[in-house]
């Protein structure tokens, strides 16, 4: 059965995912060595520690996502956070700057290396390059490919794959945007956000209510709709006529549907994004897509009807998956 | 402008033109333009290289003449079994430098010459120097990356030739979705070629009706165009070699000409800009990348200290 790599912004999140049935769990020190690099969220050296033995008594694998760019002159930060993770005793470190792969690689030869979705390896010659780097054990896919793409490029490639099932949807092919930071000065790559919070105000201008994003309306929302946060991928702009969800709808990522056609593309791990969730979310939606991976397909659907409650009502799609997303 | 002279390259056209105008285009470069490299070819959507396949031995052989340094221009976004080969035959075919936007066109020309174009993730001197151990004779720098990150960067990095992308809309993303065919309620697969009808990109207008992005197929761009002049000094004296001009449609001949009177110091940056606003008048221009700001704003102050 493909693996379920769990997303843990919190130790308390980290232990319900243990709970909830994960077989990794994924985390990130904090600060901007990850690209969950939010208030409140991510670990320190010791919490980290703590969780890493918690998951090993439990059988489950941690995963420390250090997949932020360095910056020349603060390149400590990258190799302290690789060093304490070693240290610690990550199961594997999730990596996106070629250099810092490079560096691990030669640092420490036999710590499994896994590639970030942030590195935008899309194709088997981008992933046999990185590979060939630094030994690479396994990629995760950027969420760019269908499941056709996955199939005929899994049999090319030397390592392992993962992809996204479920949670937030990038619309943009990971690590490769600047959007946030053309609005705001903050970005995925350097700083670890996308539209951060603290770049976001609502206004209410009498018509309707404004989400903002630095200087951008992001959408307005009438009385009778429920005002979203201002993702701005999924905003809502004027392209000639009239307004439209130009890039995407305000949907989630759900592909839970596709998963016996994404295990027989040969991929070997499923990832649940969200590791800005609190850990009522977390334990809901690891053990629903647990219970479901392990059910015969004609059960999935009423197993998954539970993630109704986490997804607010909120439309899901299953992404680049299918063609005709594009 | 103090310094060592930097170079002007001009990067690939991002957008979908006729084939007769691609090619009259580059010939008017090739003859007038005082470029020193120049980057051909389609790095956003694989569906367009058609238009411009009948053109590409003309114009290489017209910019060679010309004595222009000539690079190959690889996909940005390479996902489909045929993407992945016309990938490999432009890397391995090529005898001219491959200008890499993706890491499978990186790992193909690794060990030859080649250059690294912009799309490609270089945000600091480790990779620099990782990439230059690999062939990499030029490396173009990520547009978001601020003067404060660029500095220490070309420090660390000496011997790396660096460019900067001083004038043109800003490529911000890239998706497997088109987000220009959807707007015409269609999809990337029979997507008739409508990114053809705006061939310097289609405003994206927030609903209180601020100019914001720019469509162009697959490819977002910024809507102002970013404009470095009143840098550039900063910039070359920290070690720049090249500014990179990026095509929009107006003059490029004479952008390439405003930029080469201000390298040479024939023109100082305030003419250069009332220059080039006159020739891209319809647009704003942005600086806000360099400074470490929303890459929208216009920063109207010297870069601070690096």
């Amino acid at each position: 059965m493909m693996e379920l790599v769990c997303p843990a912004g919190t130790p308390a999140a980290y232990r319900e995912a243990v709970r909830a049935g994960a077989d990794a769990v994924y985390c990130g020190f904090r600060g901007e060595t990850n690209a969950r690099n939010f208030p409140g969220l991510n670990f320190s050296p010791d919490e980290l520690g703590e969780a890493i033995a918690f998951g090993h008594a439990h059988g489950v694998k941690t995963f420390v996502a250090i997949n932020t760019y360095m910056r020349t002159g603060a390149e400590a930060l990258w190799h302290d956070a690789i060093d304490d993770a070693v240290r610690l005793g990550a199961d594997a470190l999730i990596l996106a700057d070629f250099a810092l792969m490079a560096w691990a690689a030669q640092h420490h030869p036999q710590q499994r290396l896994h590639v970030s979705v942030q590195a935008s390896a899309s194709n088997p010659d981008a992933i046999r390059f990185l590979v060939d780097l630094c030994g690479a054990r396994r990629v995760v896919l950027p969420r760019i490919l269908t499941i056709q793409d996955i199939a005929a490029l899994a049999p090319q490639v030397p390592c392992e794959l993962e992809v996204f099932a479920f949670g937030g949807l990038c619309v943009m092919a990971e690590g490769r945007c600047s959007l946030s930071s053309y609005a705001t000065g903050r970005s995925p790559n350097m700083d670890g956000v996308c539209s951060p919070a603290s770049h976001v105000r609502y206004r209410d201008d009498g018509e309707a209510l404004v989400s903002e994003l630095g200087d951008f309306t992001i959408n307005r929302f009438g009385r009778d709709e429920p005002a979203g946060y201002p993702t701005l991928c999924k905003g809502r702009f004027r392209l000639g006529g009239d307004p439209a969800y130009a890039f995407e709808d305000p949907v989630s990522l759900d592909a839970v549907d596709h998963v016996d056609e994404l295990a027989a593309a040969g991929i070997v791990a499923l990832k649940i994004e969200g590791r800005q969730r609190g850990r009522a979310y977390v334990a809901t939606v690891v053990s629903t897509l647990k219970a479901a991976l392990a059910a015969p397909r004609e059960e999935r659907a009423a197993i998954l009807a539970r993630l109704q409650s986490v997804s607010e009502g909120q439309k899901t799609t299953s992404g680049a998956y299918r063609k005709a997303w594009r | 402008m103090s310094g060592r002279r930097p170079s002007i390259v001009l990067g690939p056209v991002y957008y979908l033109w006729n084939g007769d105008e691609w090619r009259d285009f580059h010939f008017r470069i090739a003859d007038e333009a005082p470029v020193d490299a120049v980057t051909i070819g389609e790095a956003v959507c694989s569906k367009r290289l058609h238009f411009i396949e009948p053109h590409l031995d003309a114009v290489v052989d017209r910019l060679v003449r010309a004595g222009k340094e000539v690079r190959l221009a690889s996909l940005a976004a390479v996902t489909l079994e045929r993407e992945s080969r016309l990938t490999r035959r432009l890397a391995e075919g090529a005898t001219l430098p491959v200008e890499a936007n993706d890491l499978s066109a990186l790992g193909l020309v690794s060990g030859r010459p080649h250059v690294i174009g912009p799309l490609v993730n270089c945000y600091n001197a480790a990779t620099a120097r990782l990439l230059a151990a690999r062939g990499a004779i030029a490396i173009c720098l990520p547009p978001e990356l601020p003067f404060a990150a660029i500095a220490p960067l070309l420090r660390e990095a000496p011997e790396v030739r660096f460019e900067l992308f001083a004038f043109g809309r800003v490529p911000l993303a890239i998706s497997a979705r088109c987000a220009h065919a959807r707007s015409r309620g269609l999809v990337k697969d029979n997507c008739r070629f409508v990114c053809g009808e705006d061939p310097d990109g289609l405003l994206v207008e927030t609903l209180d009706d601020q100019a914001f992005l720019a469509l162009n197929g697959v490819q977002t761009l910024s809507w102002t165009c970013h404009v470095l002049v009143e840098e550039l000094a900063a910039a070359i004296g920290a070690g720049i070699a090249a500014v990179r001009l990026s095509p929009q449609r107006c003059d490029m001949v004479a952008v390439a000409r405003a930029y080469d009177d201000l390298l040479a110091g024939r023109a100082d940056p305030a003419e250069t800009l009332a220059r080039l606003r006159a020739l891209y008048p319809e647009v704003p221009f942005a600086n806000g990348f360099l400074h470490g700001e929303p890459g929208a704003r216009w920063i109207d102050r010297p870069l601070p200290a690096a």
